[in-house]
């Protein structure tokens, strides 16, 4: 036996030391852990930003911050947590960790392509948000950089569009990896239909990644285009259609929408039976429902514009297309219960977040079908509704996700428990102060308050009152969980191979695993929810 | 490594069909934008990248030999793409 077969992935020795050996590192699970850390750094900038915001509509008129900066804040809450934290979260950590052992392989297709996606990442970071130190601040557009505003406004929109530009191309190569990685590399015996539910939705994510970025890609060329030469592509004074940057724009971000909670399903599927101790409901259903989400998410975009001014007939269309796509959601959550029927559930956090899961995506997706509808949405359109819904789904359906994930994989990664009613405490205090934020904000939306305003009028005070103090509620539970798992990751109990009793390959394997993950290529014989036999823990 | 060593030796007539096809679409490409085709005139324009982009794709680029996999997912991709540019029109052409 080889060195690289007995010592974990963090001991292992390379030609580099210290922290080149992570830097230059093609280990899937350090590129992963990589992405953990630096996506941290970047959500943490994206609470901070967010909890300001709230702090200002906690009054009436200007609080801490003018509408200039509030402006510039929320834009850069939304470039930072969509193209910096969620797009990248759970593929890009969990995927790159997770996918070669789930699938039963040493690394991914590309490892070096793996490691280029990350410094290209960092880069594309750093570019987008270098504008906050230029003179003339961050863009103040909204993270969809709507034109004609985009090509007028004086703030630096450059630096934000060619950051999301660069970005692109880390998403485009993860996605390819991925792809490969799962159509070459899977173990013996692991057919498609005998693959976890997780890598089925790398897959799905895959080839979103690959088919709707350059899109965006594109269009935020354009952008620079239009902005340095004035071409008139968008703009109207110069013959342009803005109309056609927001079809261009959504073309991308839906289906980003889906990059970002495909993955988040596919980690709810490997919780839930393994919490429940039991074979998943309606394995192939599941599969088929990922594809269809994949497929069908690409021709919803133009629900998000349904008061832009488009024809009457793309509007009922994309109205009819967006009731179609939640079909195969709803698919996924009759699975998830039925998988919970009669099941002897084991009361753990990652399962507390996933039932949480249940919850907050239920509300996010059923106020979804509101907007989804042409009548109610012209009510609703860009009113605070829009942004409860959004982050019942972005931030309830993929942190809540995220958060079972990290709870559920965090013995695999770190080779540690954490303390379990620390962890538990802190998922209570985040799900009381995530309802208590973001629930108002939808009677406040039905009510008529504008989204992206500083300032309101006085009958809608209480409603924010009670969001702000929400935000401070969210961000103790916040601080409670990165305590307990930070804390638990240096000094934690350590963890067995198996400690939850899980059926998939990452559970055959060390804690943390060795560089190579396996001694020898497993042959895969059973499904990867049989709960027949226990395996060995 | 087997379909890495099967190697397709293409006639050079072929290609030089093929690029003759590919030198007379873009002439046509360029001549069409004189004549207004109204609602038609991004359709064809389209389509006539689309098939000059289908002929690289087959002939250069070597599909029509690769496995049955690869072609249903490169056909996928110009379903997907051309069914996104139907919706968008649903908007453009009925405004």
């Amino acid at each position: 036996m080889t060195k690289h077969e007995t010592v974990s992935f963090r001991e292992a020795q390379s030609r580099y030391k210290g922290i080149f050996a992570w830097i230059f590192s093609t280990d899937h699970k350090r590129i992963g852990l990589l992405y953990l850390y630096s996506i941290i750094i970047f959500f943490f900038t994206g609470v901070i930003l967010g909890a300001a915001m709230k702090l200002e509509l906690l009054a009436p008129g200007k609080t801490v911050m003018d509408a200039a900066t509030y402006n510039a804040i929320f834009t850069l809450h939304g470039v930072i947590m969509i193209f910096l934290v969620v797009i990248p979260g759970l593929p890009a950590i969990f995927g790159n960790f997770m996918l070669p052992i789930m699938i039963g392989a040493k690394d991914v297709a590309f490892p070096r392509l793996n490691l280029l996606s990350w410094w290209i990442y960092v880069i594309g970071a750093i570019i987008a948000l270098s504008s906050l130190f230029m003179s003339g601040g961050p863009p103040d557009t909204g993270w969809t950089f709507y034109a004609p505003y985009a090509f007028k406004t004086n703030t630096n929109m450059l630096p934000a569009v060619i950051g999301a530009f660069i970005l692109g191309f880390s998403s485009i190569l993860t996605g390819i990896n991925f792809i490969v990685t799962i159509h070459r590399m899977r173990a013996p015996g692991m057919t498609w239909f005998k693959m976890p539910l997780f890598p089925w939705t790398l897959y799905g994510t895959g080839w979103i990644q690959i088919l709707a970025t350059p899109i965006v890609g594109i269009t935020l060329l354009m952008i620079v285009g239009e902005r340095i030469f004035s071409i008139g592509f968008f703009d109207p004074a110069l013959g342009g259609d803005p109309i056609l940057y927001q079809h261009l724009f959504w073309i991308y971000s839906h289906p980003a929408v889906y990059i970002m909670i495909l993955p988040a399903m596919g980690a709810i599927s490997e919780i839930i039976p393994t919490f429940a101790n039991k074979s998943i409901f309606g394995y192939k259903v599941i599969v088929i429902s990922t594809l269809a989400i994949a497929f069908v998410g690409y021709f919803v975009w133009g629900h998000h514009m349904f008061t832009s001014g488009m024809s009457g007939t793309a509007l009922y269309t994309f109205s009819l297309l967006t009731f179609i796509v939640a079909i195969p959601s709803a698919i996924k959550v009759f699975n998830w219960v039925g998988t919970l029927h009669k099941a002897s559930i084991q009361l753990e956090t990652p399962f507390f977040w996933a039932a949480s899961f249940l919850f907050v995506f239920m509300i996010g997706g059923l106020s979804g079908l509101a907007l989804g509808a042409l009548a109610t949405n012209v009510h609703l359109h860009d009113t605070a509704f829009v942004v409860a819904h959004f982050h019942f789904i972005v931030f309830g359906g993929v942190g809540f996700a995220f958060m079972g994930a990290i709870h559920y994989w965090f013995p695999k990664i770190w080779g540690r428990m954490y303390n379990s009613k620390l962890a538990t405490s802190g998922w209570i205090i985040f799900f009381i102060g995530f309802c208590t934020l973001y629930l108002p904000m939808f009677f406040l939306g039905v009510s008529g308050m504008p989204r992206r305003y500083y300032d309101y009028v006085e009958r809608f005070h209480g409603p924010n009152i009670v969001s702000t103090i929400g935000s401070w509620v969210l961000i103790l539970g916040l601080v409670i969980i990165v305590y307990n798992l930070i804390r638990s990751a240096y000094k934690g109990e350590k963890a067995s191979k198996n400690p939850w009793g899980g059926r998939t390959l990452e559970w055959s394997v060390d804690s943390p695993p060795t560089l190579e993950n396996f001694e020898e290529i497993p042959v895969v014989t059973r499904g990867p929810y049989d709960y027949r036999k226990k395996t060995e823990a | 490594m087997d379909k890495q060593d099967n190697n397709h030796i293409i006639p050079y007539k072929l290609y030089l069909t093929v690029l003759a096809g590919l030198i007379t679409m873009t002439i046509v490409s360029v001549g069409v934008t004189k004549i207004d085709l109204g609602n038609l005139s991004v359709f064809v324009a389209i389509l006539l990248a689309s098939s000059k982009s289908a002929l690289v794709l087959v002939f250069f680029m070597h599909l029509k030999f690769d496995n049955t996999l690869l072609k249903i997912l490169v056909t996928s991709v110009f379903i997907l793409v051309a069914l996104v540019l139907f919706i968008t029109f649903l908007d453009y052409n009925y405004r």
